[in-house]
């Protein structure tokens, strides 16, 4: 029995986006009684609707609404008004995502206390650590059926991961594995196992990846206490004069404008929407936009240390074949500030179709030196990088005065430069890179450039002191009790794992504590 | 505009007997390009048929694959033939022309090595009109269904059960 609450009941907490952190917040409510309304941008997609094939998936599921960016990042470039491959659509970006569930290393969450202070990156620790996330970790992992995880086996290795795995212990690497991922090795959670069919970012066909959009989202409204508004885009959020949020103005699937009242409201548009959200809902009691006394609201924008290895060699691979992110490289995750930069990397496999390759490569190449490479398209591997990038407070999400979307709100602009260390980081692993494919006989290799960012991080920032971030470490806004922040923009570091097992944990987490701090009144 | 697969109404004879080669096609008469071999042909009905055939080896000329047949470079530009883009496909062929006479040649297609042609695009490499091109040809080219065979590539595999019984992990020259 699907919920359907009355806009003006201020009871129910309202949760804006449905992916990997606003998605399981809302189930997670949903089980414990709480009475949510979910507000989702996109249209509903399930594995019936999705479709394999790169451009017209994207074209059904990516966020595709106005955009601007700057700085020296080459996205602003080839790519000015896509800075992110992030999903409009019921369930989020859990539709897109590889599913790689990682961990972070115990380090990771006192990036300053570990790395020292590094000139112009704003490090700061979390105010929780690997023993207080150890138990949500556990949880979250059980949640999403993360192979390697409890008793579930590790997934078989495709072709493009035996090749990885074969120039990787020829180089000595030691963690070498097919990965720890959210994608059914046995059939689990009545949900059937990985049929090797590729296309993971385009939406598992078969429900063998885990996604909010088919688990979180229908469990949840199965309980009667979660309504989803699909096609329904978050303006703005209000407040009372006593400066508590007191409900969500948005724009529903015709374009018209309505409100939601709110106990609550937590904050999951993901990194360039959650800032944007709060900046566009300045009023005359909070003139920088809602819980931003710090300042930090839309700053420290972080999208990982990114960029991929291709390689040919003189027989074919078909790496296309199979689970896209077959498997991984963690050595080189370990802090070692002798390879002459802090933090760590994680070496994935990823392949691309053809029509992406050719659209990502080498963005704007062509000439005889790029066809040869797509030449060679069946003989090719891949691998990507994801390693801890450099909190910066320049790298930020701001208001586009110039430009609006479709409801006339100012538009994101996302500023985003390396730091020094993001680049030595990524010349490292290219160099990795290369000698693992050079290992196994590799003809050519391409040093890739970064994606539009897949990881968005760092925007409405955790901090132990309310001047050096947005949110404590419940995700409460520092500044309005009844405000949360829900997705990876409440990250403080980005550490080297994909965000999105941290991001169900500390979804799962705040859950347990908002229910508790509503039963007891104190919310 | 019409692409057809086949010849269109016109023997092999004829229609070599009929046209002027222009690169990678011919021009056959008013409003008519054809490939060499008379596999395809197309009608234009905005451009003028020498600018197509000129498109048409601009286009194998960013994007070479001397496997591809020249009809999938055809498919991916003949979207310019309409009233509305023509007219700035017209000046910007006219702009390589006259870019190719500066060099000494008669036109762009009068160019008969590669590295001339790709000489002359490379000069006007920054201009609106040839990142125009070049964009349209990411998806226009690589994007075509027909064309993923050549290169190998399997496309969509889940009306087949995916891979996990044909060859996922295939490989055996490692």
């Amino acid at each position: 029995m699907v919920a359907k609450f009355d806009q003006t009941d201020s009871n129910v907490v309202v949760i804006i986006g449905t992916g990997a952190g606003g998605g399981v917040l809302a189930n997670e409510l949903a089980q414990k009684g709480v009475k949510v309304v979910a507000l989702e941008a996109g249209g509903r997609y399930l594995p019936e609707d999705y479709v394999n094939d790169e451009w017209e998936s994207f074209g059904q599921l990516a966020w595709l609404d106005p955009r601007t960016t700057s700085g020296d990042w080459r996205v602003a470039r080839d790519f000015s008004g896509l800075p992110a491959w992030i999903v409009k659509a019921v369930g989020g970006t859990t539709t897109h995502w590889a599913g790689a569930s990682l961990r972070f290393q115990d380090h990771e969450w006192k990036a300053l206390t570990t790395y020292g202070r590094v000139d112009g990156a704003s490090l700061l620790d979390w105010p929780i650590d690997g023993a207080e996330m150890a138990p949500w970790y556990d949880k979250a992992e059980t949640k999403l059926g993360v192979t390697r995880t409890g008793d579930r086996p590790g997934l078989p290795g495709n072709n493009n991961y035996k090749v990885f795995e074969k120039g990787a212990l020829a180089l000595g690497y030691k963690e070498v594995h097919t990965g720890r991922m959210a994608i059914n090795s046995l059939d689990f959670d009545n949900r059937m196992a990985c049929q090797q069919t590729g296309f993971c970012f385009q939406g598992c066909k078969w429900g063998a990846k885990w996604s909010a959009a088919y688990t979180e989202i229908p469990a949840g409204e199965a309980t009667g206490n979660l309504e989803v508004r699909e096609r329904c885009h978050a303006a703005r959020i209000e407040h009372d004069d006593t400066g508590k949020v007191t409900g969500v103005v948005y724009f529903d699937a015709e374009g018209k404008e309505q409100r939601q009242a709110a106990r609550i409201v937590c904050v999951a548009g993901n990194t360039i929407e959650s800032p944007r959200l709060l900046l566009n809902s300045a009023s005359a009691m909070f003139p920088d936009g809602l819980a931003n006394s710090s300042g930090q609201v839309g700053r420290n924008y972080m999208r990982h240390v990114t960029g991929s290895v291709y390689a040919v060699f003189d027989r074919p691979v078909r790496m296309w074949r199979g689970t896209t992110m077959a498997g991984i490289i963690q050595d080189e995750s370990r802090n070692d500030p002798a390879r002459g930069f802090v933090g760590g990397y994680e070496l994935e496999t990823l392949s691309l179709g053809l029509p992406f390759m050719a659209a990502f490569l080498d963005p704007g190449g062509w000439g005889r030196e790029f066809t040869t490479a797509l030449d060679s398209y069946e003989n090719m591997a891949g691998m990507w990088i994801v390693g801890e990038d450099m909190p910066q407070e320049t790298n930020r999400v701001t208001l586009n005065s110039d430009v609006k979307d479709q409801f006339g709100l100012a538009a994101p602009n996302v500023h985003f430069s390396d730091h020094p260390n993001d680049i030595a980081m990524r010349n490292h692993a290219y160099a990795q890179g290369i000698a693992i494919y050079n290992a196994v006989g590799a003809t050519r290799t391409f040093p890739t450039p970064p994606y539009p960012s897949t990881h968005n991080l760092g925007t409405n920032r955790m901090s132990e002191n309310p001047r050096d971030g947005v949110v404590n470490k419940w995700g409460q806004t520092h500044d309005i009790p009844n405000l949360f922040i829900s997705d990876g923009s409440q990250f403080t570091t980005g550490a080297a794992e994909n965000p999105t097992l941290t991001i169900v944990a500390l979804a799962i987490r705040q859950a347990d504590h908002i229910a508790r701090e509503m039963s007891a009144n104190t919310l | 505009m019409t692409l057809h697969k086949s010849r269109s109404g016109l023997t092999r004879r004829q229609l070599l007997a009929r046209s002027v080669a222009a690169g990678a096609a011919l021009v056959v008469g008013p409003g008519f390009i054809a490939g060499h071999d008379a596999a395809w042909a197309l009608e234009t009905t905005s451009l003028k048929p020498e600018t197509m055939a000129t498109l048409v080896q601009m286009a194998r000329d960013i994007y070479p694959h001397d496997h591809v047949p020249t009809e999938f470079y055809v498919v991916a530009v003949k979207g310019y033939d309409t009233p509305e883009a023509a007219g700035g496909i017209e000046a910007g062929i006219a702009a390589l022309d006259a870019a190719a006479q500066g060099k000494g040649f008669s036109s762009y297609l009068g160019a008969g090595w590669e590295r001339d042609r790709v000489d002359l695009l490379r000069g006007m490499e920054d201009s609106a009109f040839f990142q125009q091109i070049r964009g349209g040809l990411v998806t226009g080219l690589y994007n075509q269904k027909a064309v993923w065979p050549l290169f190998g590539y399997e496309g969509e595999s889940f009306s087949q059960g995916g891979y996990i019984e044909r060859g996922f992990d295939d490989i055996n020259w490692l």
